[in-house]
């Protein structure tokens, strides 16, 4: 019950900040206009049942920084990687599929690792089943570089489950 | 400064814009639906996020900049769960991914 009391302050907190943070605006009728439709999503969600840890995983917010200022680099390395590929005249691809364990023990940890895969180019994730991922990739390099297991690693340490 | 500013900025901007015909070439190109999900991963990835960090130094600590976080952040939520579902779909509907090693593999089906 507190939990539940907590994430629907923290919850609300938020929704009206990211309200000030969009609208730029402080007049008292726009300031009231956003504690209405605050309340009114914080009913929704209620109604949903979705007011909890899962929807709301505030305390890796801190640890996401350093895990998404790494992930930017795999990006921009593997975007480099992909690029060179298209454009180069013979298309050296070599698609292959692939599975992938998931040491992640929540869904939320599964999500975030299926998300990243398929967000660093020359890898998407097609399928995610009981913490296993089917993952289609461009060329056999980018499928080795998932097999070393480094931003599995990463991503559970993030999800604090090490 | 702000020259410095802009430099590297308009340098950041017209990377994404590389990235982004890259990204369409590379869908234009490749053979089937799953080779081509990685060449349209590059331009929502790469792209996008070049250029809207571009767009930040222009913006300068402002609100437009905080703006411009947000929609890089719900970009890197959105795409991979957008190319999740296309994936899965066509997968269900029993399309099946070319593989194989050698161009010939990957030419000769349709």
């Amino acid at each position: 019950m507190r939990g539940r009391l907590f994430h629907t302050i923290s919850l609300s907190l938020v929704l009206y900040g990211l309200w000030l943070l969009l609208s730029g605006h402080f007049e008292p009728l726009l300031l009231g206009l956003g504690v209405l439709s605050c309340v009114l999503v914080v009913w929704v969600s209620h109604r949903m049942d979705v007011v909890d840890q899962e929807g709301q995983p505030l305390a890796l917010t801190w640890r996401a920084l350093p895990y998404w200022g790494w992930l930017a680099w795999e990006i921009a390395k593997s975007s480099v990687d992909v690029t060179r590929i298209i454009l180069n005249p013979r298309l050296p691809i070599s698609p292959r599929l692939m599975r992938v364990r998931a040491s992640q023990k929540s869904e939320l940890g599964h999500v975030i690792y299926a998300n990243s895969i398929t967000l660093t180019p020359g890898t998407v994730t097609i399928d995610l089943a009981d913490g296993e991922l089917a993952v289609h990739a461009l060329t056999r390099e980018t499928a080795a570089a998932l097999t070393d297991g480094e931003m599995d690693r990463r991503v559970t340490a993030m999800v604090g489950e090490r | 400064m702000m020259l410095v500013r802009d430099i590297l900025s308009w340098l950041l901007i017209l990377g994404g814009g590389f990235f982004l015909v890259a990204g369409a070439i590379g869908v234009l190109r490749l053979p089937d639906f799953f080779t081509r999900q990685h060449a349209a991963g590059i331009t929502d990835t790469m792209g996008a996020g070049l250029l809207l960090v571009g767009l930040m130094l222009q913006g300068g600590l402002t609100l437009v900049t905080v703006k411009l976080v947000l929609i890089i952040v719900f970009l890197s939520f959105t795409s991979p769960t957008s190319t999740h579902a296309l994936a899965q779909a066509a997968l269900s509907s029993g399309l099946k991914p070319l593989l194989g090693e050698r161009r010939e593999d990957l030419s000769s089906k349709t």
